[in-house]
């Protein structure tokens, strides 16, 4: 219920972020929303010794288009970038999804960056940017650099971070979406969980690029199927330069290569099941069928 | 996730725009709007951690992790020294003070009752057992305070599974030599011959799972002596005040006219704040020993392990039949497991069912027979329904299953067996005698509001197409038994205390009443209810009365609420008193107004002479004529004040029949209700308002664990559901809309011809969701999904669906599925 | 230590707090604002839910350091803005007060704060109850009460971002909030009420309060 104590710092750029990262090391934390490590420190699962917040942090807020791409500051809550004009017109998964993610009060205090950083496979927004490939900026002592999302989610929990970088913004792609059945982008994020406020047992995102009667692309990502994100890179194949009705077997594939856990709410046998159903899913309502 | 019918909603909707207006003549069976709402809903509420004293410390409790450990040693000087501690004990050092925990109902002779110390000494026992407790100026230095606690456990095998335990191969207490708390037997009836003369024998075993209670406000006791004077008020978010009193009292050795105990405000109950917890009576010894106020409030996970849990039992049911449906007779072999130890009502909860499997039918024999299995686990206790839950659930489920077996439409085999309206008052297998009932009345408004007949159609289509989405429709055609108790019938069966309530009405000078009541609100609106009863009774306004509760020093007489009995036995208690009030008070009035009392007619809060009613004395004005005692009868005391200890002479029994359709997503095991029906029967009603209310949550709490909760163990007796991350308590978008209706059929065993309400919602839908479940993929061979109907259970069900009559013997953990959630690394 | 300048139910405090004091026990413990309730400790319940700059979150999960510079209500305030909002001469009530609510940075206009009640007058009488309030009373929208506090204030949030939500709408839009006494119903009901007389299409009549 009560946090063990730790010294508490807020800074206003990302400098002074990585600056008090490189200072204090291993024990420090930082702090966005907090709905990822609060909750861990209220149960004493997590004692960092130095909270550095970034959560006023005005270059990691906020969304800017890039052209072909829209920066999303990291420190965005969930509600800002689910609400955002050029989310919602450009990169409507990420907008679908992120209203998902836990209930409105999380919504309003929970970053997009935390989230990612916090890197749970059972979260929503690692299997978006992922299906996404989209790229996480991260800012260290030697600059700043761009770690695909492929690359970005390493195991539970854990991410390529370095101890002394900060993640300050997400890079996702447009969708074009206007070219409505004949061209262009169809998505949905299938969610599936027994209670409003549970996490997914699993989900599916399918993104879906129609190219006039075929599917010109796929992609396919799942949450809660290992211990980071996955894509469902045989679904995928499948689906390149498929027809639609390509998708019910399409999606008998989505679980292959994965190594999903068992918990509470699922074995592994169930999962598999159900990836392949929510992609089926997924698939129809991203191609309007 | 639920859907919601707005046209069904929207017509039940309309009935209740009605709101009674500050003039209603007539009080009881308006839905007057709460009294106790202004300070909850402007946060003004006095919640038991909202209490800060001068001096004010607060407690910390460091609590077993091992399942099961002799503690091999405990230190706990490190924690004097982090900062802002004021004193650490381990159990040891309060031991002598602390006693043993009370269980008010050994339910047989032979018993096994083992001490239960608040502090363990020895031994830890659950997961959760307390071993040492810390004193802090603030809450944060009191949590930092627990880890710097040396205790080294040496680890005992941890005993979780109760058929296992039944083998006492390992022991919990070793100094009782065996796992078996008690075999309670009962029967009634000629069971072998009812059972080899009969046509159609079937056969179920039946999970009921083990819940946590979650009441919204976690437990908390702020204990305020007087030092000098040796004097406690106990201040404790409890349902049961006075029964804490008189435990602290005999628990702890202090003199019982020196304790008051006040249940301030509190946030729910639900049974499990009916104990006596070891926080309540350690935080009273430590209030003595540093002669400081002192607090303790639980944080949720810790509540999960230390706070009492519901049900979990396993059912072995087998009805025998004839082929017409004509019930003959009745077995269950239950398996009731206690936990490590017993809290103040453990052994009785599943006695209190043993009474209810026979149900609302008839039957010629009867046999019940309980087996109390202590196990390394936090104890069980009451929780909403307490016993009736389980007992309807095993025989609305036999019901249907043997429907199948017949080849009978469930309905009508209820039909053939249930008592009929005019067979009351009846006298049932078990040994109760039902005052009242119409359960035809109830299932026919119940029917037409469901639309039965179509949604049948609907399920038909749906099973010749082949849809992915099964509809599936659930019945429940219930009774229980509530309105604790008849003392004389808690005497025989054992259990400690009575049940009789008591109230008091006084009329003040000014005309304004006084209601104290024995009863101990906590969500139920006790205080408007008894408003209302005493506004009618004394013929005054309803804002003009005061019911005061909850506080031993304001109300000393009184057997606080649980088990549906507060309105039953204390609203009729207070109607009772009020009407003393009446005849003494005609007596002054006759008086006064120089007739004789036959002469006296009461009408509208005034006494009249008959024949001149211009000649009226108003109560109000008799009360001050009484307070100045100037002209009284010569043998009066100067006193307008009514008292009535009241025991009842039965319990109340309300009934009711209950209809769910649920869709069943064959593909994902996903289960959606389409529609919850139910037409309650309560008897007279006081409020509406608040019946609907009881009944709208006692129903989320049914579905709820027919659908989402299960307090899981591991192996190794860890509460793996440790959090309401896992243990799924459901909110609004889980739980549908209700079209809850009423039948009204008085009881005649009181004045008021009330019956209980608060547990009736919770002890008829869990069948009835069930049964939806399980009626929806009947056609794909499956005969049972245990509880919760999660997806994957369903799923597994379906695939499964070899039409396997009777499940095997299931052990009441899964050890397969947490073995390897524990190498997931902590999933969610 | 952590220094914070924050508004709390229309009143500016200026304290140190412990680097890890949630914000629900500044509130609860330190400024005494006891009506803000405590019920998990996984930020699932929702019973400490208040508004801060603006939208609704759960005060368990914030650092009262987080909160320097910020504008929260509470429970215990929410009549009280309620009132002032009605009392402000250009606006609609809703409008005006949401415009208040999210002022960037958090703090109210000069005016608006002129325009407050004189702190410690006294409870509101019902006359000045939230229409959020007066619908939970007058709907039976609860029974003990412990998770009311938070119902409502999430309700707010859920009126301002969606004046005229369907009943699945609210639902969905009170999931981050678990009441064990009401099975949801007469919640939705309230909700429902305070919608329509948020919206100016209901009477407002003056329902009884029982007192």
């Amino acid at each position: 219920m009560i946090p063990a104590t730790f010294d508490y710092l807020r800074v206003d750029s990302p400098e002074a972020a990585v600056a008090a990262l490189v200072e204090h090391g291993d024990e420090a934390k930082i702090l966005a929303g907090g709905h990822s490590l609060l909750p861990l420190m209220r149960l004493r699962l997590a004692y960092p010794e130095v909270l550095i917040d970034v959560s006023r942090v005005d270059a990691m807020r906020g969304v800017s288009d890039e052209g072909d791409t829209l920066l999303i500051g990291a420190c965005t809550t969930h509600h800002d970038v689910a609400h955002d004009p050029l989310v919602r017109a450009h990169c409507g998964i990420l907008s679908q999804a992120t209203a998902t993610v836990g209930d409105p009060q999380v919504r309003h205090r929970g970053t997009i960056g935390g989230a990612l950083a916090h890197a749970d496979a059972a979260g929503d927004l690692p299997t978006i940017v992922l299906a996404l490939d989209g790229q996480l900026v991260a800012q260290g002592p030697n600059g700043s650099r761009n770690i695909a999302a492929a690359d970005f989610f390493v195991d539970y929990l854990q991410t390529v971070l370095e101890p002394d970088e900060v993640l300050t913004a997400v890079r996702v792609p447009k969708l074009a979406t206007d070219g409505g059945r004949r061209s262009g982008w169809g998505y949905h994020y299938e969610k599936f969980n027994r209670v409003a406020q549970a996490w997914a047992i699993v989900a599916s995102c399918a993104l879906v690029r129609r190219d006039n009667d075929t599917i010109g692309e796929a992609r396919v990502a799942l949450t809660n199927m290992g211990t980071t994100p996955v894509r469902a890179t045989a679904t995928e194949s499948a689906l390149a330069g498929a027809a639609a009705a390509a998708v019910a077997d399409a999606a008998a594939l989505a679980a292959d290569g994965t190594d999903p856990p068992a918990d509470l709410n699922a074995k592994p046998d169930y999962r598999r099941h159900l990836a392949q159903v929510l992609t089926r899913r997924a698939l129809e309502r991203a191609l309007g069928t | 996730m639920s859907k919601i019918d707005p046209e069904v909603v929207a017509d039940e909707l309309a009935e209740h725009d009605q709101v009674a207006t500050p003039d209603t003549s007539r009080q009881v069976g308006a839905a007057r709007l709460r009294k106790e709402d202004a300070q909850l809903v402007t946060g003004q509420a006095t919640w038991t951690d909202n209490l800060v004293f001068p001096g004010m410390l607060h407690m910390a409790v460091l609590r077993s992790p091992m399942a099961h450990a002799r503690i091999a040693s405990i230190d706990v000087s490190a924690a004097l020294q982090v900062s802002g501690v004021m004193a650490a004990f381990s159990g040891a050092d309060l031991a002598a003070e602390l006693g043993s925990l009370p269980c008010a109902w050994p339910v047989t002779e032979d018993m096994v009752s083992p001490q239960h110390p608040p502090l363990a000494t020895e031994e830890v026992r659950y997961v959760g057992d307390g071993v040492a407790v810390v004193v802090a100026r603030d809450r944060y230095s009191a949590a930092d305070a627990l880890e710097a606690i040396a205790v080294e456990y040496e680890p005992l095998p941890a005993v979780v599974d109760m058929e296992t335990a039944l083998t006492d191969n390992e022991l919990v207490h070793a100094d009782k030599g065996t796992n078996t708390c008690f075999v309670w037997p009962f029967s009634n009836g000629d069971v072998d011959a009812a059972f080899s003369g009969a046509e159609v024998v079937v056969e179920r075993r039946f999970i009921q799972q083990r819940l946590l209670p979650t009441a919204i406000e976690p437990r908390a006791v702020v204990v305020a002596p007087i030092a000098a004077a040796d004097e406690y008020t106990v201040y404790s978010s409890t349902q049961i005040p006075h029964i804490l009193k008189l435990m602290l009292a005999l628990t702890t050795g202090l003199p019982e006219h020196k304790l008051r105990v006040i249940a301030p405000d509190v946030g729910g109950g639900f049974g499990s704040k009916l104990n006596v917890y070891a926080e309540e009576v350690i935080a009273l010894i430590v209030a003595k020993r540093l002669g400081r106020p002192i607090k303790w409030t639980e944080s949720r996970s810790e509540g999960y392990q230390a706070t009492i849990h519901g049900r979990d039992q396993i059912q072995d049911i087998t009805v025998a039949a004839d082929r017409d449906g004509r019930l003959r007779g009745l077995k269950v072999d239950l398996k009731a497991d206690m936990g490590a130890y017993l809290q103040l009502v453990t052994p009785g909860i599943p006695l209190l069912g043993a009474f209810m499997y026979p149900a609302i039918y008839k039957m010629d024999a009867y046999d019940f027979r309980c087996t109390g299995v202590f196990t390394t686990k936090t104890p069980t206790d009451a929780y909403r329904g307490a016993g009736r839950p389980e007992a309807t659930f095993a025989i609305e489920r036999i019901m249907d299953e043997l429907a199948v077996e017949l080849g009978m439409e469930p309905l009508e085999l209820r039909r053939r067996n249930w008592i009929t309206a005019a067979e009351f008052p009846y006298d049932t297998i078990a040994g109760l005698t039902y005052d009242s009932g119409n359960y035809e009345a109830a299932t026919d408004k119940a029917l037409e509001l469901f639309g039965y007949d179509e949604l049948r159609a609907e399920q038909t289509r749906r099973r010749e197409s082949g849809d992915r989405a099964q509809l599936g429709i659930g019945i429940s055609t219930f009774t229980e038994m509530c309105g604790l108790a008849p003392s004389r019938v808690l005497g025989s069966l054992s259990y400690a205390a009575g049940g009789w309530e008591a109230a008091t009405v006084r009329v003040l000078p000014t005309g304004k009443i006084e209601v104290v009541t024995g009863t101990s609100p906590h969500g139920q609106g006790h205080v408007t209810a008894w408003s209302q009863i005493a506004a009618d009774a004394l013929g005054v306004a309803f804002e003009d009365v005061e019911v005061l509760h909850g506080d031993t020093q304001v109300a000393p007489m009184g057997m606080d609420t649980y088990g549906s009995r507060s309105l039953v036995v204390g609203g009729v208690a207070v109607q009772m008193a009020a009407g003393k009030v009446i005849d003494k008070a005609k007596r002054v009035a006759a008086h006064l107004l120089e007739a004789a009392e036959g002469d006296i007619e009461f009408l509208d809060g005034a006494f009249s002479v008959r024949g001149s009613p211009e000649a009226s004395k108003t109560l109000g004005e008799v009360a001050l004529a009484v307070f100045a005692a100037h002209d009284l009868p010569d043998d009066m005391e100067p006193d307008l004040t009514g008292s009535t200890v009241f025991d009842p002479e039965n319990f109340s029994f309300p009934h009711g029949t209950h209809l769910c359709a649920v869709e069943v997503d064959t593909e994902t095991g996903m289960v959606d209700i389409r529609s919850y029906v139910c037409v309650d029967d309560v008897g007279k009603v006081v409020n509406p308002m608040i019946v609907e209310g009881q009944v709208h949550g006692g129903l989320a709490q049914g579905i709820a664990q027919a659908l989402y909760e299960e307090a899981i163990y591991d192996s190794e007796g860890n509460l793996v559901t440790g959090t309401l991350v896992d243990y799924l308590v459901p909110g609004a978008p889980d739980i549908p809309a209700f079209v809850t209706d009423r039948t009204e059929t008085p009881a005649t065993s009181n004045a008021l011809g009330v019956k209980g309400v608060g547990e009736a919602g919770t002890i008829a839908s869990t069948p009835a969701v069930v049964n939806a479940v399980v009626d929806a993929l009947r056609h794909l061979g499956v005969s049972d999904v245990r509880m919760p109907c999660s997806p994957e259970r369903v799923w597994r069900a379906i695939h499964a669906g070899d039409g396997q009559a009777a499940p095997a013997a299931v052990p009441s953990a899964d050890h397969e599925t947490l073995r390897q959630s524990d190498s997931a690394g902590g999933g969610q | 230590m952590p220094r914070i300048q924050v508004k709390v139910d229309g009143i500016a405090y200026d304290d140190e707090v412990e680097s890890r004091l949630l914000l629900v026990h500044y509130l609860r413990e330190r400024l005494g604002l006891t009506g803000t309730n405590v019920g998990c400790d996984t930020s699932n319940c929702g019973a400490c839910t208040v508004m801060m700059d603006g939208h609704s979150v759960k005060s368990c999960t914030v650092l009262a350091a987080q909160v320097d510079g910020s504008d929260i209500t509470t429970i215990q305030g929410l009549a009280r803005e309620w009132a002032a909002a009605q009392r402000t001469p250009e606006g609609g009530p809703s409008d005006e007060w949401a415009a208040a609510q999210r002022t960037p940075g958090g703090g109210p206009s000069d005016e608006w704060a002129a325009a407050q009640p004189t702190p410690g007058d006294g409870s509101s009488d019902d006359g000045d109850w939230h229409p959020l309030q007066r619908a939970f009373h007058t709907e039976h929208g609860l029974q003990c009460g412990y998770c009311t506090p938070g119902m409502i204030m999430a309700s707010v949030d859920l009126l301002a971002e969606n004046p005229n939500p369907s009943d699945e709408e609210i639902r969905h839009g009170l999931e981050g909030n678990l009441c064990r006494c009401t099975g949801y119903q007469n919640i939705v009901r309230a909700v429902r009420k305070a919608a329509e007389t948020m919206a100016g299409d209901g009477t407002g009549s003056q329902q009884e309060v029982a007192r």
